[in-house]
């Protein structure tokens, strides 16, 4: 079982269908019509979502806010009430047939037009079928694209499913007419950020609850809370996690089925916007005429699409023999209250899982392994000042290596069987970028394309992420004595978990699972007492080290800029354009290997971790490095010396 | 519980007959009357006929020479139970201890170590340990059985079992469901069965104060019976009440089906003496309350036979109420039938008794349905069945219904009846007749002889109990049922089990659950291991979900397990501290709660 645990080629995965090629052959008006009966929860009591809101505003745990609120802002309790119902008003969905019908024309004829397929493991759709009749259902899908959740509700309607409800960011109210179509079909809104308001929480909270215990329809939203502007999965966010964990935990539901569903884009939509976006330019706001003018994006090929469905996941299962449900019996359930500690931990590890999961079943196409190959080849080329790209024929060899690498990792690749039917004349390399008047402009127009790359890569980073890891740590470590090589990897563990999917408090595993893969492979073998990279092992170590050496040096320079430019008045606000002056600068002298360090993404995830080993420090909105401890003085230079090590 | 149930001067009777003198020893049994090896009497026991239906032998009960045609198809339908298979039941022989012989012989106060004798005193009415009995195993047993007639008797018995380091282990109506009468195996010492049947008379009625002081051995049925004859009654009608004594409702803190009138054990009893291996307990006066610090009554209460033995009793009397009726009502469904409980209860209008059943539980009534007498009855059957289910709109595989209990003089009664049946059509509820609300009482008398049938076609079952706050009603049935369901599955339980639950007592704050559940273990080579950590599993649901450990069952060693998380260290503290100073040398080492 262990062994099962430790060895991803072990895992079982389903095949794919096309769901493309049926609305190829058919009539999409007749499919937009065809009759709809999706399987329900059995224990649904039938309501209108009209009703849904009477039953949110009638609630216990409303009833006790609303008091609340009343009382300490001295309100009258009816326009508290008020407020809420406002709230409410804004926040839910109205989900309708007919809407639905209608995306489901406009959708076909959309998808047919940008994609080549959009592949979905059929055996997923009816384990959640089954799913959906025995438990209330949390969908949870990753995120890349605003084209993910109108995908997921295409597919549900497709394969006679309930529509899911689904979690969205307020952002989309701005487009009037769409915000209002969204809403129709299954979209209820909630603001980005309501901290301090009780009142929009209990409601929000009261609402998807109500949602979920009916069994009104699966609810949808997306752990990582924002699209993903890296193709890296992102720190899994836990507020709404929480929220539809809660029923169980109370005893409200007998359990609760949470299915992570893996969406893997050949090309993403927002490819360039977000490469932009991570060096500077701001994102659009999302307006209705925007998306008319998005609308060149129609003449492109997007690929395929590949939507896997992963095993539903019993909440009860989860927290079995962690969480003591007994905590609930000395207080009336509904009155909030802030989760324990014993809580907070296993939802955060239950949101770190389910990520995992996502990933794991993300299909990865023959262009991940070329982008890698390609940005490790376009980095030594630079240092050695040349530009001379890749043959052909040798990125094919390396591909293939590469490929069989991916596989004993377990990775789940789809691999054409015909190779490659793309020509270029002899040499592959990033794309040229066009002539620009200053060397800044220059550099900045290459990093797009670099970034862009870098966000293909990305796709598989997490296959590697833990012999990755363990390879740097080995470089790193003073000695091949084990001791200190997991001392090492648990010190880049600590600081990349802002950048990576990394469960905090799971470092032993992650080491161990990180030596099974390296000596499965026989590129490490483990003594008692040390760990020593083969002979047939240097190759692959080289390029494990060389996938983190970018991340590596981004931290490096944040240290640096922290260290040597850091003013005292530097507001957080201030950081990333301080700092991407300051990279901008290296980059130009040629001090600095790495293009991609410009990401911003790259940059904050920096300042988060150093800011949470405690180097450096935000008082009053500055952000400062803390002298006071030697142990942080301490970290940063450890942290420095070790990034130049690798 | 109305008195031509039962039959009771049967057993009496036949305690004077079975006294005998046999070798020089008295010996005293009841293997004529009682099942050694099952539930009740043994003349009262489901059987399938000839035909293949089922019939309720006996005149014990009501359905008692029936037949009941639902029952088969329902236990096929229900288990997937073939009745081809049956289970073989023997016993075998117990090793005898005499340690204790010698030393009580000069007392005068009747023993016995047949093994018979010892073998009925060795188990409660746990599945597990009928079972034990059936396949022929038992653990450990007591070595004797002990028949003291009087308080003075105890006072020797405990006196001489402190000399020579014997344990007790006192026995009323063996009717526990705590493992609590279950021997400790790891005890080396003779253990003595403490059996209180001889001491069941009424001391004396006292009609100014409405008291009646009572031997604790006496016999629920027959105290009622005898406090009848002088126009009184206790009230407290505990299910088991055919068998168990008021010592050992004393011992476990017991409720009675009509607490809403007469209150539970510790609301009935006025004064209490226990013998213990320090000495009597008893407090000086019959004062109806005292503020004397922490009331020594709470300790005996719940005891469980870990401190000492109670010997006497005084407890509240009524007169006799003058009129009795039941009721039913039908509910389209278990939430309205839920909320309509919780009403009634924060009316405070609650009848002598009201429960509501699950709808499992009420095909499983429906099953139990006697023969109809003519065709004008089952035409009426009909007619009411499509009343309900095409008129009412009600679904038949959602609605429930509860039985309701009315008792005082008859024009109280009449009003007290509309004021609850207007309720309950608050909550669309149908009024339906006073014969299915009685047959539902019936049902609990004679559930527990259904299961010796079960077992005999491979089908084991149990019940158990809680109480839990209002708010937590619909949600601990739900979710300790589907808790069952699940556990039976992954255990490998072939077929569906039978998993079902009603509400069966109302309090201000909360109700008493009961839960019923029964599988069929053909293909199982443990079945009863399987059983219990279903059970177990459904115990934890039931914490889990803010239910108490036991609402009147007791702890006994079934589920002591839970006792530290249920009353804290202090508490099982606190509780150690007045076991080690009443009984330092663990005379009284049934090893109950602790």
């Amino acid at each position: 079982d262990k062994i099962r645990a430790l060895d991803p080629m072990l895992k079982k995965r389903d095949d794919f269908e096309d769901m493309l090629e049926e609305r190829r052959n058919s009539s999409d008006l007749r499919y937009a019509l065809r009759c709809y009966t999706p399987v329900l929860y059995k224990g649904l009591a039938p309501c209108k979502a009209s009703m849904l809101k009477s039953m949110v505003l009638q609630s216990d745990q409303l009833h006790h806010v609303i008091g609340q609120v009343s009382r300490e802002t001295g309100r009258a309790a009816d326009d508290v009430q008020e407020e809420a119902s406002a709230i409410l008003e804004e926040m839910a969905h109205c989900l309708q047939l007919s809407t639905v019908r209608f995306f489901a024309f406009t959708l076909s004829k959309v998808f047919k037009t940008l994609f080549r397929s959009i592949c979905v493991n059929e055996e997923g759709i009816q384990r959640l079928q089954q799913a959906i009749q025995e438990h209330p259902v949390v969908l949870l899908p990753s995120h890349r694209s605003y084209m993910d959740f109108l995908l997921m509700s295409y597919i549900l309607y497709t394969y006679d499913i309930a529509l899911p409800v689904i979690a969205a960011g307020m952002d989309f109210m701005g487009m009037k007419f769409v915000g209002e179509m969204l809403r129709m079909s299954g979209a209820f809104f909630i603001r980005r950020s309501f901290g301090g308001d009780k009142l929009y929480w209990s409601v929000f909270s009261e609402y998807v609850k109500t949602m979920l215990k009916n069994g009104f329809a699966p609810v949808e939203f997306f752990l990582e809370g924002t699209r993903s502007r890296t193709s890296k999965s992102l720190t899994p966010k836990l507020g709404l996690l929480n929220i539809v964990m809660d029923p169980y935990l109370k005893g409200e539901v007998y359990d609760i089925n949470v299915v992570p569903v893996s969406i893997s884009y050949e090309r993403i939509l927002e490819e360039a916007l977000y490469a932009r976006e991570m060096l500077g330019v701001p994102k659009p706001k999302e307006s209705t005429s925007g998306l008319f003018k998005a609308r060149k994006v129609l003449s492109e090929d997007y690929g395929s699409i590949h939507v896997y469905f992963g095993q539903p996941v019993s909440v009860r299962s989860l927290a079995q023999g962690r969480v003591n449900r007994c905590q609930f019996n000395l207080v009336p359930r509904h009155i909030p209250r802030r989760p324990s500690e014993e809580i907070q931990s296993f939802v955060n590890d239950s949101a770190y899982r389910l990520v995992r999961a996502q990933e794991e079943n993300m299909v990865l196409k023959p262009w991940v392994l070329l982008a890698s190959l390609l940005l490790q080849n376009h980095h030594q080329d630079q240092t050695a000042g040349q530009k001379r790209g890749m043959v052909l024929e040798e990125l094919t060899a390396q591909a293939v290596w590469l490929r069989d690498m991916f596989r004993e990792y377990g990775a789940f690749l789809h691999w054409p069987v015909v190779l490659l039917d793309i020509c270029v004349g002899g040499q592959v390399k990033p794309g040229e970028p066009h002539s620009t008047v200053t060397p800044e402009e220059e550099l900045l127009s290459q990093a797009v394309i670099v970034l862009s790359c870098a966000s293909y890569r990305n796709q598989g980073l997490h296959v590697f992420l833990r012999p990755a890891l363990l390879a740097s740590a080995i470089n790193a470590a003073s000695s091949n004595l084990k001791q200190e090589v997991f001392n090492s990897f648990s010190f880049l563990r600590n600081m990349f978990s802002n950048e990576f999917i990394l469960c905090p408090g799971a470092t032993v595993q992650d080491f161990e699972e990180a030596c099974y893969l390296l000596v499965k492979t026989g590129a490490l073998q483990v003594t008692q007492q040390e760990l020593l990279v083969t002979e047939r092992g240097q190759r692959t170590v080289a390029f494990l080290t060389s996938m983190l050496d970018p991340f590596l040096q981004g931290y490096q320079v944040v240290c640096r800029f922290l260290c040597e430019e850091a003013t005292e008045n530097l507001t957080e606000k201030q950081f990333v354009p301080a700092v991407r002056k300051f990279i901008i600068k290296h980059l130009l002298a040629g001090r600095l290997r790495y293009t991609e360090v410009l990401s911003s993404d790259l940059q904050k995830n920096s300042l988060a971790a150093l800011l949470r080993l405690g180097a450096v420090q935000k008082i009053k909105g500055r952000i400062k490095l803390s002298k006071v401890t030697y142990s942080s003085v301490f970290l940063l230079r450890t942290c420095v010396n070790l990034t130049y090590n690798c | 519980p109305t008195t031509d149930c039962f039959p009771s001067y049967l057993r009496n009777y036949l305690i004077c007959k079975i006294l005998e003198k046999r070798g020089g020893e008295l010996k005293m049994s009841f293997p004529e009357i009682m099942k050694w090896n099952g539930w009740g009497y043994s003349d009262s026991k489901f059987l399938f006929n000839k035909k293949g239906q089922a019939e309720f032998t006996g005149k014990r009960y009501r359905l008692s020479g029936m037949i009941i045609p639902g029952l088969k198809d329902w236990m096929e339908g229900t288990f997937g139970a073939n009745l081809q298979h049956k289970t073989p039941a023997t016993v075998s022989p117990a090793t005898l201890n005499k340690a204790f012989l010698e030393e009580l012989k000069s007392t005068g106060i009747p023993f016995s170590h047949d093994a018979e004798d010892r073998v009925f005193r060795a188990h409660g009415h746990c599945l597990h340990e009928i079972f034990a009995l059936r396949e022929g195993k038992f653990g450990r047993v007591p070595d004797m059985v002990v028949w003291p007639n009087c308080h003075n008797d105890v006072v020797k018995i405990v006196e001489l079992a402190c000399k020579h380091n014997v344990c007790v282990i006192p026995y009323g109506g063996g009717t526990s469901v705590s493992s609590a009468l279950e021997c400790p195996p790891e005890e080396t010492r003779s253990i003595v069965s403490l059996d209180t049947s001889q001491m069941n008379r009424i001391l004396w009625i006292d009609e100014k104060n409405l008291t009646a002081h009572v031997e604790a051995g006496i016999v629920g049925q027959d105290l009622e019976r005898l406090l009848n004859e002088s126009g009184y009654c206790t009230g407290h009608e505990p299910d088991s009440m055919e068998f168990s004594s008021l010592g050992g409702w004393v011992a476990t803190r017991a409720s009675g089906m009509k607490k809403n009138i007469y209150g539970n054990i510790e609301d009935l009893v006025i004064h209490i003496r226990m013998v213990t291996p320090r000495g009597v307990i008893e407090k000086s006066c019959q004062g109806p309350r005292m503020s004397t610090g922490p009331d020594i009554h709470h300790f005996i209460m719940g005891s469980e036979g870990t401190l000492g033995v109670v010997t006497e009793v005084t407890m509240k009397i009524r007169p006799m109420p003058e009129y009795q009726k039941y009721g039913s009502v039908v509910f389209p469904n278990f939430e309205q039938g839920v909320a309509c409980l919780r009403e009634v209860a924060k009316q405070r209008c609650a009848p002598a008794s009201i429960r509501l059943m699950d709808n499992e539980q009420f095909k499983f009534g429906h099953a139990l349905k006697p023969q109809v007498s003519s065709i004008f009855t089952s035409f009426l059957d009909g007619l009411k069945t499509f009343y309900i289910t095409k008129f009412k709109g009600f679904d038949p595989n959602r609605l429930c219904v509860a039985t309701l209990l009315f008792e005082g003089d008859r024009e109280k009664v009449l009003q007290h009846e509309k004021q609850v049946y207007d309720i309950a059509a608050k909550f669309g509820g149908l009024a339906a007749g006073e014969d299915n609300g009685q047959r539902g009482y019936m049902l609990t008398f004679v559930i527990a002889y259904l299961r010796d049938l079960g077992m005999d076609y491979y089908v084991i079952g149990e019940s158990f109990e809680t109480s839990v706050p209002w708010d937590r009603v619909l949600d601990i049935c739900r979710n300790v049922k589907a808790r069952i369901i699940q556990e039976c599955k992954d255990k490998g339980v072939q077929f569906p089990p039978l998993s079902t639950c009603r509400v069966t007592q109302t309090y201000d704050t909360g109700a008493c659950v009961y839960f019923y559940f029964a599988f069929n273990y053909r293909g199982l080579s443990d079945p009863v291991h399987v059983y219990e950590q279903v059970e177990h599993a459904a115990r934890e649901e039931i914490l889990a979900n803010g239910g108490s450990l036991s609402h009147h069952h007791g702890v006994g060693k079934l589920r002591k397990e839970w006792m530290r998380d249920t009353v804290s260290n202090v508490g099982v503290g606190m509780l150690k501290s007045v076991k080690d100073y009443v009984d330092p040398d663990n005379i009284f080492g049934n090893r109950n709660l602790l």
